[in-house]
């Protein structure tokens, strides 16, 4: 059972890095579009990643907590 | 240099604790670390334990009870009925014993643990430093030149109160909050900080414990609903530019929301400097599976590593958890036309 829900804590792990990544590559497009923009693309941009790895951490928590 | 020298030596006396003659268990010795503890373990020469003892206080049945930790002998022993309960339900905590030796109680626990302590350094210093440069300004004036540590500190604040707090709450209220986020972030910063330094009287894992984290949640919480306007109020139970019939659905998703978001930032800090922790010994503890010299220079190379970017999870934490606050605050109180 523990290995079980290890594989899920490194499936959410997984998605996790394909969501924050997309969000990366899409500030980093939106910045050479707009370097003026910087900021904001910045705090946008973290705001997001914090809310995915909020539910990727529901995940790994969950999966270490239940064996 | 030197200075990288010194921080190998730190780095090494720190985890001498590791080092035993029998089967070395890396998952305990990291548990070990990143828990609470009655003793602040310094170093363990041999058999022989250096640690601060810290006070128990216990209050058992309308008594008060205190004792310093040094009674337990490492966990060894009990004192007045009392031990730190090695397995089952109570691992870890101190529990009331009767002459068998079996479990009787658990008394209210109020004792200055190791994390407790910690917050009393962290808060201190935060304090000297913080009252120090709010001294500067009384003596020289809100709008002198800053210099010495005002020149350092003047900066973060401005970040905090204009792109934290201005930003996200709005022109019109952001003072009021500001008092909030500057503490809630230098208090992240500065427990998250000094949880990286690995020796006595640094490294213990403050904001790496959830009942840490969810008191500074719990404010949260209790501010952003607090300070909800009727706006807020009127989208949680009755979303406009819904038709009634959803209602049913929307509004439980919208009241769990409220807890969701602060369940968040709680767990959020929690896991990412535990996690932080967790990295640094596991390549530390490397040394000691491996037992080769040759390891040492690899896994203190990737430690080190680690430590610097765990530099950069800490501020970025403190951001993020500041930031979210003051978003959650700035959704709560929004304008009341549009």
């Amino acid at each position: 059972m523990g290995g079980l829900s290890l594989i899920g804590a490194g499936l959410a792990v997984i998605g996790a890095g394909l969501g924050i990544g997309r969000i990366g590559g899409s500030a980093m497009e939106a910045i050479a579009r707009q370097p003026e923009a910087y900021g904001k693309i910045q705090t946008a941009m973290i705001i997001a990643a914090a809310l995915i790895e909020g539910a990727t951490l529901f995940a790994v928590a969950l999966a270490i907590v239940v064996k | 240099m030197k200075v990288k020298i010194s921080f190998l030596i730190l780095l090494f006396s720190f985890l001498a604790y590791a080092e035993d003659k029998e089967q070395f268990n890396a998952g305990e010795v990291i548990m070990e670390h990143i828990s609470d503890a009655y003793e602040w373990h310094i170093v363990s020469i041999g058999d022989h334990h250096i640690a601060l003892p810290l006070p128990v206080i216990l209050w058992d049945e309308g008594k008060l009870v205190c004792f310093l930790s040094s009674k337990f002998e490492h966990g060894k022993k009990f004192y007045l009925s009392y031990k730190i309960a090695e397995e089952g339900e109570h691992k870890g905590k101190i529990v009331k014993i009767n002459d068998k030796g079996e479990i009787i109680g658990v008394p209210l626990n109020f004792s200055i643990t190791k994390n407790t302590l910690a917050l009393f350094l962290g808060v201190s210093l935060l304090l000297i430093i913080l009252l120090s440069v709010a001294r500067f300004y009384k003596k020289e004036g809100q709008h002198a030149p800053p210099k010495g540590l005002a020149a350092f500190i003047e900066p973060i604040i401005l970040f905090v109160v204009e792109d934290i707090a201005k930003s996200n709450i709005g022109e019109k209220d952001y003072k009021r909050f500001a008092p909030y986020l500057l503490t809630l972030f230098f208090f992240i910063l500065i427990n998250n900080l000094m949880g990286l330094i690995p020796f006595f009287p640094f490294g213990a894992n403050l904001t790496g414990n959830i009942a840490v984290t969810m008191t500074l949640a719990l404010l949260t919480l209790i501010i952003v609903n607090i300070n909800g306007n009727k706006t807020y109020w009127k989208h949680i139970f009755a979303p406009p530019g819904v038709p009634w019939l959803i209602w049913p659905i929307l509004v439980p998703v919208e009241i769990i929301g409220i807890f969701t978001k602060p369940f968040a930032l709680m767990i959020r800090l929690f896991a990412n400097i535990t996690a932080g922790h967790i990295i640094i010994l596991s390549l530390i503890s490397l040394i000691f599976i491996f037992n080769k010299l040759w390891m040492a220079p690899i896994s203190v190379g990737f430690a080190l590593f680690m430590s610097l970017i765990e530099v950069l999870v800490a501020f970025l934490q403190a951001y993020i958890f500041t930031m979210l606050t003051a978003l959650f605050i700035g959704l709560a109180i929004p304008e009341e036309h549009h």
